[in-house]
């Protein structure tokens, strides 16, 4: 005969216990971040719905150029004829990430690339934690030292006519961002197995060469996901560009002029607006766009890394 | 016969740790040697003296000398680019660069500054061709190397090495991460490639090392125990401890 035996299984409550509680944190930081998206958008909805508020603003006098005499593009909310065009304030926006992407991206990546690649270990111990401390300097600090520090510097060495212009805040920016890109990056060139460097080194090339011809390539898509990373941080920045732009809502392309970001004129705006009025929903349709933007960024990223490791690597 | 590299009196360390203890053989011309022991006993540190890899390891101190066709690789000045040019190295699990597959084939030259399209053209069929591969890879040019399966990786890593033209080709443990047909192959691909390179290759397999060299040495704990021709090395030995190991006692 057959011998049956039963496994009881116990209430393992404990284990339940633990699992639901990193099962609902994980839920918690979703459905916050839905109910962000939520909130944010709902109060943008006037603006393509109630009658009233669409005669003040919509999506024409957001983004087209308006019929007027001198300027086409306008941000005055408090003006007796209010103008919301929030093109002044993209461009201002882009002109900082630019800037702040052209100062950071290059330090940080040849850094990164010294620390991981060519520097002695005791050199590397030193940098390292450096530019990591770098990352907990808060932004309102950074801003500081753009507004005081390095707008008296530039100014006396450039002469400009504007002290606080989007060159400022960009390079104040890039601060910022410079930790995040340096670490991403050394993360990914460290991750480059050292099998490569050898095979690298045993065809007869010299450490420049790898560096360059294999272990680059193969980082390419970490590298790649720093830049992205960066991007975001900046193009959401407020507390540095609010200190060391000049805020002035300016429609031009000249990076000395004055700028004012979207994440600037929700900070300095939104506390006094009147609560329903088109201002206020013109500013929460400022952070909608924000948030969509960074969102879309961060998805396209995503993509484009995935497909460069596939490239690379032959992953399906 | 002649002789390819000799190896004089070499000692390395790790630290305080000494890997190879006083050290000397010869390495014949378009033979292939195999070194032979247990983990540990110093065969791949052997092998990685032999073209300078070592250096790169922190800590380690070599001492004594290695003649590559009667010149000594250790002096100060020895051109490293150089010697890894005359001398080649596969590794134990396959490395291809993360490139695509002619990409990977021409890095060697392309570091030596090699740009011409066509000659490239004509130095990549030709090392597949060495390699067995072109067949199978000759429509598969542009596609990552990585992809490829681990046999025809280490084929490709072998074939990206000999499209330098190397004059010894060293091999830790190339089948280590094959299956025994791939390792067939890998094997026969020997036997043709000993007829221009001379051959160096670390093992663990013993019925490897017997079958496709023509001379062994045997290590033990970082000493050279015995060294001559495999057949004798294998039927013969003259060490109580060489014959524990191939006999399977202990290792």
């Amino acid at each position: 005969m057959k011998k049956i035996i039963h496994f009881r299984v116990k209430p393992r409550i404990k284990e339940w216990i633990i699992e639901t509680l990193i099962r609902s944190s994980a839920v918690i930081v979703i459905v916050s971040l839905i109910l962000i998206f939520l909130f944010v958008g709902k109060e943008t909805l006037p603006i393509f719905f109630s009658s009233e508020i669409k005669q003040e603003v919509n999506l024409n006098r957001l983004f087209l150029p308006q019929a007027r005499q001198n300027e086409k593009f306008v941000w005055q909310p408090i003006s007796t004829v209010p103008k919301y065009s929030i093109i002044p304030l993209i461009i201002g926006t882009l002109k900082t990430t630019i800037i702040a992407l052209l100062f950071a991206l290059p330090l940080a990546i040849g850094a990164a690339i010294f620390t991981s690649e060519f520097a002695p270990t005791w050199l590397r111990e030193l940098i390292k934690p450096a530019i990591e401390l770098l990352a907990g300097v808060p932004s309102v600090v950074l801003g500081f030292f753009g507004l005081i520090v390095l707008a008296t510097w530039l100014q006396n060495i450039f002469s400009w006519t504007f002290r606080l212009n989007a060159i400022t805040a960009g390079i104040a920016l890039g601060l910022a961002i410079l930790p995040v890109v340096y670490t991403v990056t050394e993360d990914a060139l460290s991750a480059v197995p050292n099998s490569y460097r050898e095979g690298s080194l045993a065809l007869g090339a010299n450490v420049w060469q790898t560096a360059w011809g294999v272990v680059l390539p193969a980082a390419l898509p970490g590298i790649f996901a720093a830049c992205v990373l960066g991007f975001g941080r900046a193009f959401g920045e407020t507390m540095i560009v609010l200190m060391a732009s000049g805020n002035a809502a300016i429609t031009s392309l000249k990076f000395t002029d004055s700028v004012r970001t979207l994440s600037a004129t929700i900070a300095t705006e939104l506390a006094e607006v009147v609560v329903g009025s088109a201002h206020y929903y013109t500013l929460f349709f400022i952070g909608t766009f924000l948030f969509v933007f960074t969102f879309i960024n961060n998805i396209l990223g995503q993509w484009f890394v995935q497909r460069l490791r596939k490239r690379l690597h032959g992953e399906t | 016969m002649a002789d390819k590299i000799v190896v004089k009196n070499l000692f390395v360390y790790y630290g305080k740790f000494q890997a190879l203890k006083e050290i000397n053989l010869t390495f014949t011309d378009r033979k292939i040697t195999a070194l032979i022991g247990p983990s540990g006993c110093g065969k791949s540190t052997l092998l990685r003296t032999l073209n300078r890899m070592n250096d790169l390891i922190k800590g380690v101190k070599v001492e004594g000398e290695v003649y590559l066709d009667g010149e000594n690789i250790y002096l100060n000045n020895t051109n490293l680019v150089e010697l890894r040019k005359k001398v080649g190295m596969v590794f134990q699990r396959p490395n291809p660069f993360p490139l695509t597959v002619f990409d990977n084939l021409v890095y060697g030259l392309r570091v030596r500054g090699t740009n011409n399209n066509r000659l490239l053209k004509e130095i990549v069929e030709k090392s597949l061709n060495n390699v067995w591969l072109w067949d199978e890879l000759k429509d598969k040019l542009k596609k990552p190397a990585l992809s490829l399966s681990l046999e025809q990786q280490q084929r490709l890593c072998l074939a990206r090495l000999l499209a330098v033209e190397p004059e010894v080709i060293l091999m830790d443990e190339p089948c280590s991460a094959l299956d025994p047909i791939a390792t067939g192959k890998i094997e026969e691909l020997m036997f043709e490639l000993k007829k221009e390179y001379t051959v160096v290759i670390v093992t663990h397999n013993m019925q490897q090392a017997a079958r496709v060299s023509d001379f062994s040495g045997f290590l033990l704990l970082g000493d050279l125990i015995e060294f001559g021709e495999t057949g004798k090395i294998f039927t013969a030995p003259k060490d109580e401890r060489t014959q524990d190991y191939i006999t399977g006692r202990f290792g």
